[in-house]
Parts: structure tokens; sequence; C-alpha cells
């Protein structure tokens, strides 16, 4: 681009420019590499004693005996997310084509305007709204008829339902997919607009109903848009924090009941952060912050190579 | 915020008469630590600018006892506050640190209640150790069970499960709690142990006093543990305890210091659970200032003078500042903690010179 800048336009002012750009650019990727480093320095010794799949996969927090693992946290990281983004992907895209396609325009502004209202509720809100609301109804309604129902038909089956106190993995889950929809059905929304009118056209042009027209000529091309947006809404279900800690029940053995508590990466850290006394739980609290970063980039890499892989270009792959 | 007003009041009298004999310097002061102390410092703080006339600021952070213990090891601040006394480990680093002893200073206690919901059980429903320990283990299921109903004569015990709610954050209430299931159930101490947060073997975790509070308080057949004055503005219901002495005792502001008024070490680094006080209420602990013996090595302090005022702040604390821990609902220390302290501060070192003595003297004489 520079080579292509006449000479005379040249001016002082675009240096400026130019090294300003540079280095707050340069700023941000260095403080994200700062991070990562200073998370893997602190974390260094809980991950030099139990080994970095050691501390990975251990299955025991025992902050008392000094035993620490990774694996609850990052199992319930993972089943919460991965079941929020499918409880969430289906409706959100629903929501984005009924917005871009479907409804007359009044209705779409007014779809819009709420899908970013509900991006705006802070967390916290929502988590509020789960213990308040979400959480005794679903205990009254679902867990507790439920758990009844197994507990006099098949008494040996309850153990793995868990007490169905309200809080745990499902409600937790809920309310993690209801704040990830408004980022998937944005980005789809966005993508599928994006389209060029002239493939819609040819694809009328071709005798298409209106659904084969979505199905052939504008999803296919958006699909880049919508599955990256997908992943992103991922990444952010990964890290979300007070919801999510409010909601789950924060119990440090691994999830293996149904409406039993849980814990996620997020929530154990900033529960246990503050009063952590000794140094090795707390190298262990920065060792699931460093995975949980590790993590986060690795959905965000596979987010870019998803994009690249389903634009619009290899639509024929 | 109203007491406050209140305590503000009342001693505008008392500064008239008990003025302090000597001129303050002007020094500012700075703590950190627990947060479960931090309202009752707060008001210490606010209440001994106006002593001083305005020549002492007290800043307290309330940034957890882990925070509190790394800032103080650190040097960073004046004393630390916490509610876990400080480990060997840790009383090693700071004799490395400053060539000498790091102090742990008993400044108010804190009490563990036992509150639960269960539709038709008010207040004082009875439990012990092994019933306690039990439940938290996960090995007592229901409300109705035969060894809680045999401490609830009369009591109809509903058929219901229990649902255990517990701390998650790092807590040192949790200390306090799991300290004392260890020193009555060998089995908890052997399956679980005592620390600021465990491997619970059930139940459910929220964050803070507030949400251990709000769970129970909309979830029927929970039993989880709180401080004092969560329960009773929450309006929980809440449980007596048998004590190492066979008595039921009611939980109480005066109960709890009743529990400290026991033998104590000469560095008070111990557990008060199951108090050997037969009015003692059994899960109750001491929350600890820190201090270091050898005020110079310590690089937050600039002067001598201002580590002559923080030793002062801390004599204050422990004798006229306990006039203000009922009205806020914290425990008073017992006489024996008061005295132990006091002859800590009166070895407080400038350069190897004492200057804790006459500070101490000071209050002791007055």
């Amino acid at each position: 681009m520079r080579a292509a800048t006449p000479k005379n336009g040249r001016r002082v002012g675009d240096k400026v420019f130019l090294g300003l750009l540079t280095v707050t650019g340069l700023s941000v990727v260095a403080i994200a590499l700062l991070m990562a480093w200073t998370l893997g320095r602190d974390a260094a010794e809980p991950i030099s004693r139990f080994g970095f799949f050691g501390f990975l996969t251990g299955t025991r927090w025992d902050p008392v005996s000094g035993q620490f693992g990774a694996w609850p946290f990052v199992l319930g990281t993972l089943i919460t997310s991965v079941a929020a983004l499918a409880l969430s992907f289906l409706p959100a895209l629903g929501l984005a084509i009924l917005s871009a396609e479907y409804a007359p325009r009044w209705l779409a502004t007014i779809i819009d305007y709420i899908v970013d209202l509900l991006a705006a509720i802070p967390s916290v809100v929502l988590g509020i709204w789960g213990i308040l609301v979400l959480a005794p109804f679903l205990r009254d309604r679902v867990y507790q008829p439920v758990f009844e129902w197994v507990l006099e038909r098949a008494p040996d089956q309850a153990a793995w339902l868990g007490n169905p106190t309200g809080y745990g993995l499902i409600t937790a889950t809920l309310v993690l997919a209801l704040m990830i929809v408004p980022y998937t059905t944005a980005l789809a929304r966005d993508a599928i607009r994006l389209v060029p009118v002239e493939q819609r056209e040819a694809a009328w042009g071709l005798g298409a109903t209106r659904w084969e027209v979505l199905r052939l000529a504008v999803l296919p091309y958006a699909r880049g848009g919508i599955t990256a947006g997908a992943v992103l809404s991922f990444g952010r279900a990964l890290g979300e924090t007070m919801a999510v800690a409010m909601l789950i029940g924060n119990s440090a053995r691994l999830p293996l009941t149904l409406f039993g508590p849980a814990a996620t990466m997020p929530s154990v850290i900033v529960n246990e952060f503050r009063e952590a006394v000794e140094s090795l739980h707390l190298a262990a609290l920065m060792g699931i912050g460093f995975y949980l970063f590790l993590i986060s980039l690795v959905v965000n890499l596979l987010a870019a190579w998803l994009q690249r892989r389903l634009a619009p270009g290899n639509v024929g792959l | 915020m109203f007491k406050q007003h209140v305590i503000k009041l009342a001693l505008a009298a008392a500064v008239a008469t008990a003025a302090f004999a000597s001129a303050q310097a002007e020094a500012d002061i700075t703590g950190a630590g627990a947060s479960f102390p931090a309202p009752l410092i707060a008001t210490w703080a606010d209440v001994y600018r106006d002593v001083t006339e305005g020549a002492v600021v007290v800043n307290y952070q309330s940034i957890g006892s882990g925070g509190g213990i790394r800032q103080f090891i650190d040097q960073t601040v004046h004393f630390g506050a916490t509610e876990a006394f400080l480990n060997q480990e840790q009383l090693d680093q700071a004799r490395a640190g400053t060539g000498g002893e790091a102090y742990n200073l008993p400044i108010t206690l804190a009490d563990v209640v036992i509150t639960y919901n269960v539709p038709g059980l008010e207040t004082g429903v009875v439990f012990d150790g092994e019933v306690l320990a039990g439940i938290f283990l996960g090995d007592l299921v229901r409300w109705n069970d035969e060894r809680l109903a045999a401490l609830n004569p009369g009591v109809q015990l509903p058929d219901m499960l229990i649902n255990v709610v517990h701390r998650a954050d790092g807590s040192g209430t949790t200390n306090i709690f799991t300290s004392y299931l260890s020193s009555v159930s060998s089995d908890w101490a052997e399956r679980v142990g005592a620390g600021t947060a465990v491997e619970w073997p059930t139940g459910v975790g929220a964050s803070g006093n507030e949400g251990v509070a709000g769970l129970i308080g909309n979830t029927p057949g929970t039993i989880g543990y709180n401080s004092l004055v969560y329960a009773t503005l929450n309006d929980i219901a809440y449980g007596y305890v048998v004590n190492a002495a066979g008595n039921v005792i009611q939980p109480s502001l005066a109960s709890t210091s009743a529990a400290g008024d026991v033998e104590l070490p000469q560095d008070t680094r111990t557990l008060i659970v199951n108090s050997q006080h037969p009015e003692g209420y059994p899960i109750s602990g001491f929350t600890w200032a820190l201090l270091y013996e050898n005020a110079d090595a310590n690089k937050a302090f600039t002067s001598r003078a201002q580590a002559e005022e923080t030793v002062r702040f801390l004599a204050w604390v422990m004798t006229e500042g306990q006039e203000f821990s009922e009205v806020l609902d914290f425990a008073r220390l017992p006489q024996a903690a008061v005295d132990l302290n006091l002859a800590r501060l009166a070895q407080v070192k400038w350069q190897g010179e004492n200057i804790g003595q006459a500070i101490v003297d000071g209050f002791t004489t007055r």
C-alpha cells in the first residue's frame, strides 16, 4: 500500500499516523503476550509439580492437602459452553433469518433492537434473575418432580440425578445459552445481509422458491460468517463468569450428576482468588487462568480458520 | 450507617474527657486484609480520626485474608488483618524479612451459626458436632434422621432431603467452620480437613455470606453456615449447638466472647473452636491484626512517628475501641486476649529501641 502512495502525498502527518498506528497496534499484541507469559510464569509451581497434563487432567481440587487438578473445571466449562451453543445456535440462526429475510422492515428493526438489548444486559443482572426466578422455577416445576418421580420408580437411579436444589449445570447452561443468543444472531444476521443481491436474483431467476433461495443461495454464501459467529459466541461462553458462578452451584467435584452442582474455570477463579492463602493454591488458580487462555486462543484460531475455509470463494468445497 | 452515626454522637462526649494526653503526630496508617472485620475497622478508623482530632487517618482495604497476609509479608501495609493466623512458613518469611517476630493480635471474634430453611422449623433446632459432620459429609441426608431427632425431642422434623449449602469462595468463615468439624469428628478431619477452602463432599456453593444467606432463604430444605449477623439481618432461622461441656448454646455475641475466654497460647495462634468454656459457643474464632516486632524493618513505614501512631491505634483498638464492637454486632475481645495483645504491642521496636511500652502504659494506667 505504501509503495503505491504518490510521493507528494507522503507528508509528516502520514508518518505520524503510521507511527501512532504501529505503536498502539503492537502494544495490544505485546499486552496479550505479556499476559500469557505472566499467567504461565505464575502458574509454574503446580504445572511443574503435577505436570502440564497431570494438572490439566487431575480430578481432585483439595486446597487443604495441596492437591490441585483442573479437570472438574475444564469439564464444567466445556459442558456448559458446548451445551449452551447447541441450545442457542438454531434459535439464534432462526432469529437472524427472520430478521434479515422474512420480517418486514419495522419488525426487523424491533427484533434487532431487542436482540441488541439482550446483549447489553450485564451478566450479573442475568445471574440475579437466574437466582430469583429461573432457579426456583426450574426446581419446583422440573427438577423436583422429575427427582421424586425417579425416586418412586427407580430409587437406585436417583444418584446420578443429584439433589435438585435448582443450582447446577442445567440452570447455568440455560442462562449461558440466553446470553450468547444475541452474539450468534447479530453475526449471522450481518453475514446474511451481506449476501449480494445478484446471488439471490440468480436463484430467483432459476425459478427457486423462497426457501430454496435461502437454502441454495443465501446460507451457503453466508456460512463462513455464521460459523465464525457461533465459534465466537462459544468463546464468550467459555469466559463467562458472573452469571455462571451465581447459578452453577460451585462444587469442585467432577460434574457427574444431572441436577447437581459443578464449577467452571472462570467461576473457580472468581470464587477462590481473594482468600487463597497458600501460594500453591494461588498458583493453581493462575494455572487455570493459563489453560483458559490457551483454550480461548484455540477457539479464536478455529473461528478464523473456519471463516477462511467457508468463505464464499470456497463454496464448492 | 445509622449505627456509625450513633457511635459518633456517643463519642463526642467521650472525646472531651478521654482526650489523648500527648500531642498527636500526623500520620496516615494503611492496613489491608480480611473482609469480615472491615465494617468494624472502618468504624474504628472513623472514630479514631475524631479522637485524634483528624491527626491520624487509618485506611483499610478489604481485600481478603490471603491478600492481607501477602501484602503484610511484602511490606506494603503497616498492619494486616486476617481470619487465618500466620502459619510457620509465613512466620519464617516474616523473620527473614525483618529479623523479628510477626505478631498475631486478636482484634475481634467471628461466630459461625448453622442456618437452615425448613418449612415449619424455627430458630433453635439443636445440633451437635457429630450430626453436623454427618450432614456436611453427606451421610445424614434427611431432616427426620433419628440422630437429629434424638437431639430435638418434641420437634416435628419433616421427611425432606437435606440440601447442603457452603461457601464457594475461600473464606475465614469456612476456616472456622471446617476447623470445628475437624475437631469434633475424626471422620471429617480425615476425609476433608480444615481450611479457607476445602473439597466439599456434598452440597452447593454460593459466594459470600450474603450468597449463602440468599440461597438458603429461597431454597427449602437447605442448611448452611453464616456469620450470626447475616442470619439475623436476613431473618433466617439458625440452630443452637451442643458445646464441649455438653451444654446447648444459643449463638450470641456474649457466648462467642466466652468461647475466647480460655487459656490462650502466648502467640495467640490458636483456634478456639469447640471451646472448653462451659458457656462458650463452639463455632467461633479470632480475627487477627498482623504487626511486625521490628517496625523499622517494615518498608511501609517511613518514619518512627508513623510506627508509633500505628501501635497507638492498635492499642486503642484493643482497649477503648472494643466498646464499639457489640454495637456493630461484633463480639468483644475477652480480657485474656486483650492482655496478651498489650504485652505484644509493648515490645514493638524502632531501630532496636522500644517504642511500644510507653504507648501501652498510656492505655493501661488511664
